[in-house]
């Protein structure tokens, strides 16, 4: 029988894979043929999404992307024996794009159906918790130190450091709580993860419950993710069942229970302490630190957070040994990083890859260049509190280091692009009001100086005072930086001042070239 | 002011199911609102006594969290995604187009009760945008000719 995977991804299903599937499925009982669909997680070559493939002798070939009219041509060229069409794209595998990347944390999503359990044992799944099981938890943070991996959450922090310290923490309960509230724009790894590798991210958890003694996890889902919820409760149960979680973790007698919670709509509840302040049923307000989470954190005990990232990077390192991790990658950022290529961009997707590539690279040679045509003038790296960055600094490597001397982050890894016909002013205004609107309330430079910082571009904007406001908007900036508790008002100044210092010329300044 | 009616028995019963789950507030809110698609206000007082938490308390933990209601919804909820990627990709416009063909802003009601409107920062579908959600489904590459076909589609299978 041949099998054919129809992507359950929900930017796949945004783009009609669902009917897609409903009109194989059709075509083929018309046709009499019988085949085996299979739900699989996106490839990320979202711009051939809904991505069909058919599994031949020769491999995976992809065609994309499919509309379901196309369904009926596609049976009539023979596309289950991976014959030629206009959609016809070749073996999945040799498309550049995805040829190219160096997919670790990835290694499975698209290939497999995510939630079944069978299916990710025979790719390599739950080897790591295996190892894991056979170690001491000191030798597992070791493992996971040894690996260079920092948090990818957006601030960078070495995981194996944050895990050491909640082993050390002595503590009747300890907590592994997982940051899934991804509310940053332009960025949807964490996503396309639970949808599409579920198992993973519960491997991952289940090994940092290992490391540190902790006995249950929690996951903090953002509610715009109800597939990733479906998908991630599925595979829980799956790995319950077959003795992965709970009591008796493959009968080593070691206990850890997972449970899915939601959000609720607040961009800062991505922020660790505001999440964990959630968790326990509050409202999203930041903690003061210290205590470290990994002190007192979630219901006052020793709490592991991490990003969905970092943890699903944990089993292979488990896998393959921290080592394996860290020969990827550049200087002081070692393994790969999913980037998440967004907005004004001709080939959008997911590409993991060793740190050190150039942003020119990412958005030219995967990217293909602007989705209009036009050239690319700004590009926002790190979500909505990252920097906006112009051309000239797009020979900058993608590693945390290079970004940071230019006052720029990686953050989460998103890269949103913007052609030359952006306000950059505007985009400035959106960064403060955003601010305003997520703002937790906790400190005046945020709650107000972003409500004032709205005012001061308006005026910009309608040319009055405008000297004396774009210094005004300066000392705003400094004051956020200087006097935020946490970085939803100590970063907002990165979009906004890094867009008047880049593209003065939006805020009716000289430009850069016109002042040198 | 008239009240709106709502499934007593619903409310209570997602109460007892959650109230002794650790954190349990979110999980009741969430449960609401899925049952009966707002949280009313006057289920609080009886939210609250079943956490030990004052009225106010519960009050600021609804308020704080903007997916969280105390009107009734319309029908579907349309979320139109505002933020940086889908501005890249005029979802400015879009905006425009959709408010002006519901006749409604941002938090409001179609008169006839089938849409209701709120702005979202990201559905993570980036890479396909415009985008928005309808009830639990996301929409990628909108534009205003397939959000019209998407409605009428909404309104035909309502009728
Ligand atoms: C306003 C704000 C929003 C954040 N949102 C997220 C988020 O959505 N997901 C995430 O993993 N980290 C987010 N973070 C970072 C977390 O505070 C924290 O650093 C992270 O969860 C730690 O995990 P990691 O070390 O694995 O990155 C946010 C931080 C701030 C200040
Ligand atoms: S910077 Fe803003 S979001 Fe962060 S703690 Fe202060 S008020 Fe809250
Ligand atoms: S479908 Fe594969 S394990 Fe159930
Ligand atoms: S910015 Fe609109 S979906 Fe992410």
């Amino acid at each position: 029988m041949i099998t054919v995977y129809v992507p359950r991804d929900s930017s796949a299903l945004g783009l009609g894979a669902e009917r897609v599937a409903n009109a194989i499925q059709l075509e083929a009982a018309r046709r009499g043929t019988a085949i085996k669909l299979v739900r699989n997680g996106s490839r990320g070559l979202y711009w051939l999404e809904p991505l069909v493939e058919v599994v031949t002798p020769g491999g995976r070939v992809a065609y994309g992307p499919v509309r379901p009219g196309d369904v009926a041509g596609l049976f009539e060229a023979g596309f289950l024996e991976g014959k030629a069409h206009p959609l016809y794209q070749g073996l999945t595998e040799e498309i550049p794009y995805l040829k190219n990347q160096e997919r670790l944390t990835f290694a499975r999503v698209g290939i497999t159906d995510p939630v079944c359990l069978e299916d990710y044992l025979a790719h390599g799944g739950y080897r790591g918790l295996r190892n894991a099981l056979a170690m001491e938890p000191a030798a597992i943070v070791e493992e996971v130190t040894a690996s260079g991996l920092r948090g990818r959450g957006g601030a960078a922090f070495p995981t194996g450091i944050k895990w050491k310290t909640v082993l050390n923490a002595p503590a009747g309960q300890k907590y592994v709580v997982c940051n899934a509230d991804e509310g940053d724009s332009g960025t949807f790894s964490d996503r396309m993860i639970m949808e599409g590798d579920p198992f993973v991210l519960i491997e991952g958890m289940t090994i940092a419950g290992l490391a540190v003694g902790a006995t249950r996890g929690y996951i903090y889902l953002r509610i715009e993710y109800p597939h990733a919820g479906v998908a991630l409760n599925q595979a829980i149960e799956a790995a319950l069942q077959a003795g992965y979680l709970g009591d008796d973790i493959l009968g080593s007698g070691k206990r850890f229970q997972l449970e899915v919670r939601l959000g609720a709509g607040a961009y800062v509840c991505g922020e660790e302490t505001a999440l964990l302040e959630s968790l326990e049923g509050k409202r999203g307000m930041v903690r003061f630190k210290p205590p470290l989470p990994a002190i007192e954190g979630l219901f006052g005990q020793p709490t592991v957070i991490n990003n969905v990232i970092s943890l699903a990077s944990v089993p292979i390192i488990l896998d393959k040994g921290g080592k394996y991790y860290a020969d990827y990658g550049m200087g002081r950022s070692r393994g790969t990083l999913p980037l998440q290529l967004a907005g004004n961009v001709k080939r959008p997707g997911l590409i993991e890859k060793a740190f050190g590539m150039t942003l020119r690279e990412l958005l030219y040679d995967y990217g293909g260049g602007s989705a209009s045509g036009r050239p690319i003038r700004a590009v926002q790296v790190g979500g909505p509190l990252g920097s906006y960055m112009p051309e000239s600094q797009f020979d900058t490597p993608l590693d945390y280091e290079s970004f940071s001397a230019i006052w720029a982050v990686l953050g989460h890894g998103g890269v949103v692009v913007f052609d030359d016909t952006v306000d950059m002013a505007k985009m400035a205004r959106y960064a403060m009001e955003f601010c305003a609107l997520e703002s937790c309330g906790k400190c005046t430079p945020c709650r107000i100086g972003s409500t004032r910082g709205v005012e001061v571009i308006d005026r910009i904007i309608d040319d009055r005072d405008r000297a004396k406001n774009l210094a005004l908007l300066r000392d705003l900036g400094d004051t956020m930086l200087a006097g935020s508790l946490c970085a939803l008002g100590g970063m907002t100044p990165y979009p906004v001042l890094s867009a008047l210092n880049h593209f003065p010329e939006d805020f009716g300044e000289k430009s850069v070239a016109q002042v040198a | 002011m008239t009240q709106t009616e709502w499934d007593r028995d619903a409310v209570t019963e997602v109460i007892e199911q959650k109230k002794s789950m650790p954190g349990a507030l979110l999980p009741i809110l969430h449960g609401i609102q899925d049952r009966i698609g707002f949280i009313p206000e006057d289920a609080v007082p009886q939210i609250a006594k079943a956490l030990n938490l004052s009225r106010a308390e519960v009050h600021g933990v609804i308020s704080f969290y903007h997916y969280f209601r105390t009107t009734a919804p319309g029908k579907h909820t349309i979320r139109l995604c505002r933020a940086e990627s889908c501005q890249a990709m005029n979802a400015e416009s879009l905006e425009t187009h959709v408010k002006a063909r519901l006749g409604i802003d941002y938090h409001e009601t179609t008169a006839d009760g089938a849409f209701s409107l709120e702005p979202v920062y990201c559905l993570g579908n980036c890479a396909c945008s415009p985008s928005m959600m309808i009830d639990h489904e996301v929409y990628g590459h909108v534009s205003p000719q397939s959000f019209d076909a998407i409605i009428d589609e909404l309104k035909e299978v309502a009728a």
